[in-house]
């Protein structure tokens, strides 16, 4: 029937139509894109190429590809760029590994387990602003908290200066970047747990595989494919993080925070220099590109889109 | 009983001991989640209530002698003599403005262009539709230096409206992305009958697609404002003074001037994290729904 009436519909009318309402009803967010991504990135571009210092006004020399041979050639470069990648490395695997385990967890028959669903939100749900704030005021090394816990437990015997300690400092900002995205992970993942095969399952049971040869070979194959997208899709978000460090370190102390974002925000706001800015960022691009291409990818083999 | 419930059900019968501390293990485990989650919020929740000699006392005192509401008085009713509370809910106004008009702006736009990408067949659909996703994952920091060039000449920059805008560029392709998969699923019999009553295509997505794909729409929505409440650096690059600096960006301002006046911290945190938390808890299951069906920024 629905095929009949729909050939029905598309004879009644002249051969175009679908393409100019489809092309009316795209256009204002097609609109927005143009003005807001395309036309800057291609200045963006365009800026990457010259010479622009905002102490040096008006004198703009073209440098062709010269400000990406200097970063590419750069120890700060080289540098950022590994900070950026320890962070998201270690991040991401601890959220993963959390967060399956905070997942099956969830996905347990025990009488608390709403309780346990309903509040798992809540860090994700805080604003990153407000969670960096937080653990900030809970990493202080005079006041904060940690320290407070730490020894009045007898664990440390002194505070520790935890974000003002070159060594420390990028584990505290993993810490609380964890502490905000393994419930996202954890309710991702749980999603995905949801969608397995009962069947399948009862099957192996019956079989008499135990949990762990359970979760081995059943559980965790059947879970591939959605720990691959959110690893993916961390991988990204991870890679560029500038808010939660520019708020508890500044990308210090000594740069042992100063991720490739916060170097880039470093360089165009602070060493006022467009120019390498630009080429900064479109690098970074670069990077969440080539990941997003994956990503889409990976959407696509396992058929949500 | 749901699926996953089965999964782990164990077969019926005695309890074994192996069953009994396998449980307690359980329970355990969930103990310490909750301990982890919650420790942090309720400290947050403690600094932003207590005097500030007790904050800073050595050995800390976990419970305060006294708790006092007159920061967040004054943040939210204070004299606006008081430059920091001036300051606060002009960012507490700009912040709720901002992401409401982008919120409801990104659904009309993002909801037509998705009905078009379920539904319609156009030249170019597939590849329009990538453009949209790769949009959306594009870092901020490439596009921040020309955005501010524009706005700068545009003379839009410190408005609410140049946020706004921004905000839209990135908020959009995310409805997109979601709507398209919630339209899709969909039956397009619905379509037919209102088309074969002589519906146009818009009367078709206000009177038949809207109403069906409500909940899909909330949750998007949902999201769509969390996600313009969160962000922090395009606001923190296009904004100077209070016409248009947002929750974050005065947030941010508060460390650099009270660095020590936790309390002062803590209070307009918890201001700030009120909405998204309310919102996530009250509207849960839309926003699982959401996180669940596409891509999130985290």
């Amino acid at each position: 029937m629905a095929v009949l009436a729909r050939a029905r519909s598309a004879r009644s009318q002249r051969p175009w139509p679908e393409t100019w309402v489809a092309a009316a009803f795209v256009a204002p967010a097609a609109l927005v894109i143009l003005l807001i991504v395309v036309v800057p990135l291609g200045r963006a571009l365009w800026m990457s190429l010259f010479d622009i210092q905002l102490t040096r006004p008006g004198v703009e020399p073209f440098v062709g590809l010269g400000n990406y041979i200097d970063q590419l050639t750069s120890g700060e470069f080289w540098g950022s760029t590994g900070r950026a990648l320890w962070f998201t490395g270690v991040s991401t695997a601890l959220e993963l590994a959390l967060g399956l385990g905070l997942a099956l967890l969830m996905d347990q028959p025990l009488r608390m387990r709403w309780l346990l669903r309903s509040i798992v939100i809540l860090p994700w749900a805080l604003p990153t602003i407000v969670n960096a704030l937080m653990w900030r005021w809970i990493d202080n090394a005079e006041y904060g908290a940690l320290n407070a816990v730490l020894t009045q437990t007898g664990v440390l015997h002194r505070y520790q200066p935890w974000l003002s300690d070159s060594d420390l400092a990028m584990w505290m900002v993993i810490g609380a970047d964890v502490w905000k995205i393994t419930p996202l992970v954890a309710i991702l993942l749980l999603a995905g747990l949801q969608t397995i095969d009962r069947e399948v399952v009862e099957v192996a049971r019956v079989d008499g595989a135990g949990p762990l040869a359970l979760f081995r070979h059943i559980i965790l194959p059947l879970l591939t494919p959605v720990i691959l997208i959110v690893l993916v899709l961390r991988t990204m978000e991870a890679f560029k993080v500038f808010d939660i460090i520019w708020i508890m370190t500044h990308g210090g102390p000594a740069n042992s925070t100063q991720t490739i974002a916060i170097y880039a925000y470093q360089t165009a706001y602070q060493g006022f220099d467009f120019g390498r800015g630009a080429a900064l960022g479109y690098l970074i691009a670069l990077v969440i590109m080539v990941l997003a291409a994956v990503y889409l990818r990976l959407l696509g083999r396992t058929g949500r889109t | 009983m749901s699926a996953s419930q089965r999964i782990n059900a164990q077969p019926r019968g005695r309890p074994t001991a192996r069953r009994l501390l396998r449980r307690a293990f359980l329970y355990l485990g969930m103990g310490l989640a909750l301990l982890v989650v919650l420790a942090p919020f309720a400290w947050l929740l403690i600094s932003s209530v207590a005097e500030p000699v007790d904050l800073l006392r050595r050995p800390l005192r976990w419970i305060p002698e006294h708790i006092a509401f007159d920061r967040f008085a004054a943040l939210t009713f204070g004299s606006s003599a008081d430059s920091t509370a001036l300051g606060f809910r002009a960012a507490l106004l700009n912040s709720t403005i901002i992401a409401t008009t982008v919120t409801v702006v990104s659904l009309v736009v993002g909801t037509l262009a998705a009905y078009a990408f379920a539904r319609l067949r156009f030249p170019g659909r597939s590849w329009l539709i990538l453009a949209f996703m790769a949009t959306y994952m594009l870092p901020p920091i490439a596009l921040i230096l020309p955005l501010y060039q524009i706005m700068s000449a545009l003379h839009l920059r410190d408005t609410p409206l140049a946020l706004i805008i921004i905000y839209a560029s990135f908020v959009t392709p995310f409805v997109i992305w979601i709507m398209r998969g919630y339209i899709a699923s969909i039956s397009s019999e619905l379509d037919d009958a209102a088309r074969i009553d002589g519906c146009s295509r818009l009367a078709v997505l206000w009177r038949v697609i809207v109403p069906v794909a409500l909940p899909g729409l909330v949750s998007t929505g949902l999201l769509a404002f969390l996600m313009a409440w969160d962000e922090f650096l395009y606001a923190l690059i296009m904004t100077q003074t209070n016409a248009s600096k947002t929750l974050p960006v005065a947030l941010n301002d508060f460390i650099g001037r009270f660095g020590l006046d936790f309390g002062l911290l803590a209070s307009g945190g918890v201001i700030a994290a009120l909405p998204p938390v309310i919102i996530a808890f009250v509207f849960q299951r839309y926003i699982v729904a959401g996180l669940a069906s596409g891509g999130v920024k985290g």
